[in-house]
């Protein structure tokens, strides 16, 4: 792969020989690592101290303000036999399954569209990327009122004469979910798409030329030597759409607000249920930690994967 | 028979014309060499050979069959490329059997031609590795491999070596010669280094410009370059090439390549077109090897000198190179490997003026 000078987000690059300089020089280098040392000890701080004393909290019995009365793992049983976690988990999993190689596919397919006609890219780079610059909030309230059956896209098939048209998803329990699916797809895609086109434009042209004399239709060309030279960064979209649908939550409190019902829910509007609507903050934290470790169970193995990439490739990754 | 031949190819890119009109004519089992400067439009044309960019205007024939609109693929040729190509994420086999998987041919007999190819280039070992695990010689071999599979009527080679290092080079170069003597099928090969087009081809075609200044046999192109330009990018160092005057002394003429009479070289092969030009200005060329200082131990014919200051020398082992001035003129000298002229001396260098060529110091023509 190292033709293709693909470089993975979090690869560490090879260390410069630093040339010896004077002490003066070396005043803006101190205090460089200085400040650059307190914001990495109060972000680390903060985010292990916080998170080893949700741990600590789930297990104890506090309500609104937190106690230190322990109650063992009371509330992760309450909670994984608890109807709201179940439907919020298999949410998760359709909306997760979905988002992801939606946003995936649709990104692959515009970056090859793009990749294939070079006219007008930058107008339609541009055009594909701006959802990514919208916050979830903007995406999920623009899609409530599209999705909306009295003043959406139903309304507007019927204003142009099908006056039956039906296109109530947003309202139905079983279809709801993929209507937050949808939203979310319209928003990553731009951005799998922009990662992917670098990608494709790091390739060497060559390839192409070599993959035409071969005979290759465009399909087969892209299925068997584009897409697979650019695999490490399939990889990490697909690491990144997964963190991403996991910590979904603002998507859903704007698009649906979790309904009808709690037929869309996801675990992270579990958790800001508990902890501030209802003000169970044991039980909050404990469905933040389950949360953590479901984060953890998918990210590892990429780790893991990319330790091994790297010690395998001999320098080659 | 014919293998290609190009009329009257025209390429134009928006407003900048690459290629102004073409033509070459290709038997079946030539090498062909097409040489000249970056930029030149080498490229381009064995790209609209292979179909892979389209011509503006112009006629090509592959093997006596005319190839406007025929796909890449189907125009019976296969192209190595200066970047080699390979697809990163397939095996040696991978690559080698891409092209006959996707004409759908049948397992075993995609396994038999790639068992003979491999063979023949001794890559055997490598067919499980992919190109990332391949060195930069090893890549080269396997990019050919590719090729010769397809068993072609043309290969289409772009610069397949500059990106080895001088040894290997060498080495493929030598490769690549054996193996056309072996399969025979006609090459067409595109390279800047005109050492590798010298000792290659069966003829050169020298491009500049979008133009094919000569295309000729090799020695041809050596002794008889058509023109100044063709002169200085084929040798290395280059043809030297000194204003000069043509003059009369009796029945023999003399190119005089300074302010008076001692400075007259005189050109005893001068043609009836040559005499046409005396009293008027002309380039003379002289190879390096044509100019040399004359000693008692080399058999040196008796033949005009010329008086020049050494400026420099340049000893390389195998034979010293000097710079000297002639007149107005810097001109390059090449020596036995022990002659060390003092710098600054002047000395009496003898001339070889039987390959001397006369150009039109206006057309850059050469006076035939
Ligand atoms: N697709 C293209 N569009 C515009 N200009 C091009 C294109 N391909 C090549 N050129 C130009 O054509 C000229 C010849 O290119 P090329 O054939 O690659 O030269 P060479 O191979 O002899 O170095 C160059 O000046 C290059 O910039
Ligand atoms: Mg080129």
């Amino acid at each position: 792969m190292s033709e293709t000078a693909i470089t993975m987000p979090g690869q560490a690059r090879p260390a410069r020989p630093v040339p010896r300089r004077s002490w003066l020089s070396e005043i803006p280098d101190l205090l460089t690592r200085i400040v650059a040392g307190v914001i990495a000890t109060a972000a680390v701080g903060y985010v292990v101290g916080f998170t080893l004393w949700t741990v600590l909290i789930s297990f104890t019995d506090s309500t609104l303000l937190p106690e230190y009365n322990f109650v063992g793992f009371k509330h992760y049983w309450q909670l994984l036999n608890s109807r709201i976690w179940q439907v919020a988990y298999l949410n998760l999993t359709i909306y997760g399954l979905g988002f992801i190689l939606g946003a995936t596919g649709v990104g692959l397919l515009l970056a090859i569209l793009i990749d294939q006609k070079i006219r007008g890219e930058n107008v339609l780079r541009t055009i594909y990327l701006y959802p990514m610059a919208l916050s979830f909030v903007v995406t999920g309230t623009v899609w409530a009122w599209l999705l909306n059956p009295t003043i959406g896209v139903e309304q507007f098939v019927r204003g142009l004469g099908w006056t039956q048209f039906k296109f109530g998803w947003l309202v139905d329990r079983d279809l709801a979910i993929y209507c937050v699916v949808i939203a979310a797809i319209w928003q990553a895609s731009g951005f799998a798409m922009a990662l992917f086109l670098a990608g494709l434009r790091s390739l060497d042209g060559d390839l192409y030329k070599a993959a035409a004399i071969d005979g290759a239709s465009p399909a087969r060309m892209y299925l068997r030597i584009m897409v697979p030279a650019i695999w490490p960064i399939v990889v990490s979209v697909l690491v990144i759409l997964l963190q991403t649908a996991i910590k979904t939550y603002d998507l859903v409190r704007a698009l649906t607000a979790g309904g009808p019902g709690i037929a869309t829910t996801l675990p992270t509007n579990v958790v800001y249920d508990y902890m501030f609507q209802r003000g169970l903050m044991g039980a909050g934290s404990a469905a933040a930690v389950m949360l953590l470790l479901s984060l953890l169970i998918v990210l590892l193995p990429y780790a893991i994967f990319q330790r091994l990439r790297r010690g395998k490739g001999g320098g080659h990754g | 028979m014919s293998a290609l031949s190009v009329e009257g190819l025209r390429v134009r890119f928006g407003s900048v014309e690459v290629l102004k009109s073409v033509d070459l004519a290709i038997e079946s089992g030539e090498f062909i060499v097409l040489v000249g400067p970056s930029g030149c439009g080498k490229s381009t044309l064995l790209n609209v050979i292979a179909g892979l960019e389209q011509a503006t205007e112009g006629r090509i024939e592959i093997g006596g069959r005319e190839v406007t609109g025929v796909p890449p693929k189907d125009r019976d040729i296969a192209m190595v490329f200066q970047t080699y190509a390979l697809y990163p994420a397939m095996t040696v086999r991978g690559n080698i059997t891409f092209g006959m998987e996707c004409r759908g041919v049948a397992k075993a007999e995609q396994q038999a031609a790639v068992a003979r190819v491999a063979k023949l280039l001794q890559i055997e070992h490598l067919l499980d590795r992919r190109p990332a695990q391949l060195s930069g010689g090893q890549r080269q071999r396997v990019a050919m491999g590719r090729a010769l599979v397809r068993d072609p009527v043309l290969f289409l080679f772009d610069e397949p070596l500059s990106n080895l290092d001088a040894k290997l080079r060498v080495e493929m170069r030598m490769e690549i010669k054996r193996l056309h003597q072996r399969i025979g099928t006609t090459m067409v090969y595109v390279t800047h280094d005109q050492v590798e087009a010298m000792t290659l081809a069966t003829r050169i075609a020298v491009m500049n410009g979008g133009h094919i200044q000569q295309f000729a046999d090799p020695q041809t192109i050596y002794d008889e370059p058509a023109n100044l330009f063709v002169a200085r990018f084929m040798g290395s160092p280059p043809m030297n090439a000194l204003p000069a005057k043509l003059v009369a002394s009796g029945s023999e003429i003399a190119a005089m390549v300074g302010p008076d009479a001692a400075t007259a070289v005189p050109l005893p092969n001068a043609t009836a077109a040559m005499k046409g030009w005396v009293g008027r200005e002309v380039v003379l060329g002289i190879r390096p090897e044509c100019i040399t200082l004359p000693d008692g131990k080399q058999d040196t014919r008796p033949g005009p000198s010329l008086p020049a200051t050494v400026e420099m020398i340049e000893p390389t082992g195998a034979e010293t190179m000097a710079l000297i001035r002639v007149g107005q003129s810097e001109v390059m000298a090449r020596m036995r490997p022990d002659a060390r002229p003092a710098v600054g001396s002047t000395a009496s260098f003898a001339i070889d003026t039987a390959k001397a060529c006369l150009f039109d110091p206006k057309t850059e023509s050469r006076i035939a």
